[in-house]
């Protein structure tokens, strides 16, 4: 077995395997490619290149995709209830 | 009516109401409300994949891209950097080169950071979007976003979520004539009386989240919606009798006693 990294996958550290790929993390995480975007040391990532690219120690993932929005404190989840006009 | 379609660089849309994604209970209900509203436009936030609880749906699976136009916004930026990356990020995730882009200038009343707006929209436009600005009821910012090339503009009638409905008809009036591109009236919307006003001032299309999403019956209203972007959209194109301080009657004197 290959010697473990750590790396940072949307913030969390992570422990993976040396010669994993962006591609492999992905499998392991169970998240489907199709709508996802993926950052690598802040770089956005095309998708063809998932499975080409190895991870290195320290490597920083952001992971991220599509979620119901359509003001902006909505999609924080912090929601601040409503102002009423009298 | 039924060619009566809204184009947007060269996109067809068969609604005039576009609709939010956010603050439903479940994505059940998100559904519902969008197919009670009619709406073919839906706004999506770009986010982190939640990946400790892989367990949770995404919201995607519910709404069939085939139906539904996928609009990401740059929802939560607050400086011309975080917009471009996030705008980036929706086109990685590979929906399309639409964005709604939103540069916000300040938490407490998320009025739009014009300035901020302009810088952003110059820089995604050189990178090929169609970029579709959350901005403010001002003519002359309008007409700069339209300057540089976007296909239409969204200026707000209200701060978002605030239900105060059209603050400033007479500069919404005055984008709507001034600016040639499509005015989609976004956020501050209410009930359904304000989306009717906004489509009879001559706005191309309405959007809203939280007037159906934080509504008691969100189904509902988003029905209620509908027929009132509806009925604005036909008053207008009917063209409304001019405003006078006395009456007119409506019954002949002719043949009275």
């Amino acid at each position: 077995m290959a010697e473990a990294i750590q790396i940072q996958v949307n913030g969390e550290q992570r422990g993976c395997r040396a010669d994993a790929t962006v591609g492999d993390l992905l499998r392991e995480l169970a998240i489907k490619t199709e709508r996802v975007a993926v950052e690598l040391n802040l770089e956005i990532m095309d998708r063809k290149d998932f499975d080409h690219c190895s991870l290195k120690q320290g490597d920083r993932v952001e992971i991220l995709s599509f979620i119901g929005g359509g003001a902006p404190m909505d999609a924080q989840g912090k929601g601040r209830g409503f102002v009423h006009a009298e | 009516m039924q060619n009566d379609r809204l184009i947007i660089a060269g996109r067809e849309f068969t609604s005039r109401l576009w609709v939010g994604t956010g603050k439903y209970k479940g994505f059940a209900e998100t559904k519902k409300a969008i197919e009670a509203s009619g709406a073919d436009v839906v706004t999506v936030a770009v986010r982190r994949v939640n990946i400790t609880d892989r367990s949770k749906e995404n919201l995607l699976d519910y709404l069939d891209p085939k139906k539904y136009t996928i609009l990401p916004n740059t929802a939560g930026c607050y400086n011309v950097e975080d917009a471009v990356r996030y705008a980036r990020l929706a086109r990685a995730a590979g929906v399309s080169d639409l964005i709604k882009l939103e540069v916000l200038g300040d938490e407490r009343t998320l009025f739009p950071d014009t300035a901020g707006l302009i810088e952003a929209t110059k820089i995604l436009v050189k990178e090929g979007f169609i970029v579709l600005p959350y901005t403010n009821d001002d003519p002359i910012v309008a007409q700069k976003l339209v300057d540089i090339g976007c296909p239409a503009v969204m200026p707000l009638a209200a701060p978002i979520g605030s239900g105060l409905g059209v603050r400033n008809p007479y500069n919404l009036k005055i984008i709507m004539e001034m600016v040639k591109v499509p005015i989609i009236v976004d956020a501050g919307v209410g009930t359904a009386s304000d989306a009717a006003l906004a489509m009879e001032l001559g706005a191309d299309a309405v959007l809203m989240n939280t007037a159906i999403a934080g509504a008691q019956d969100p189904i509902a209203m988003a029905e209620a919606m509908k027929y009132a972007v509806y009925a604005g959209r036909l008053a207008y194109k009917a063209g409304r009798i001019p405003r006078k301080l006395y009456a007119t009657a409506s019954s002949p004197i002719e043949g009275m006693l």
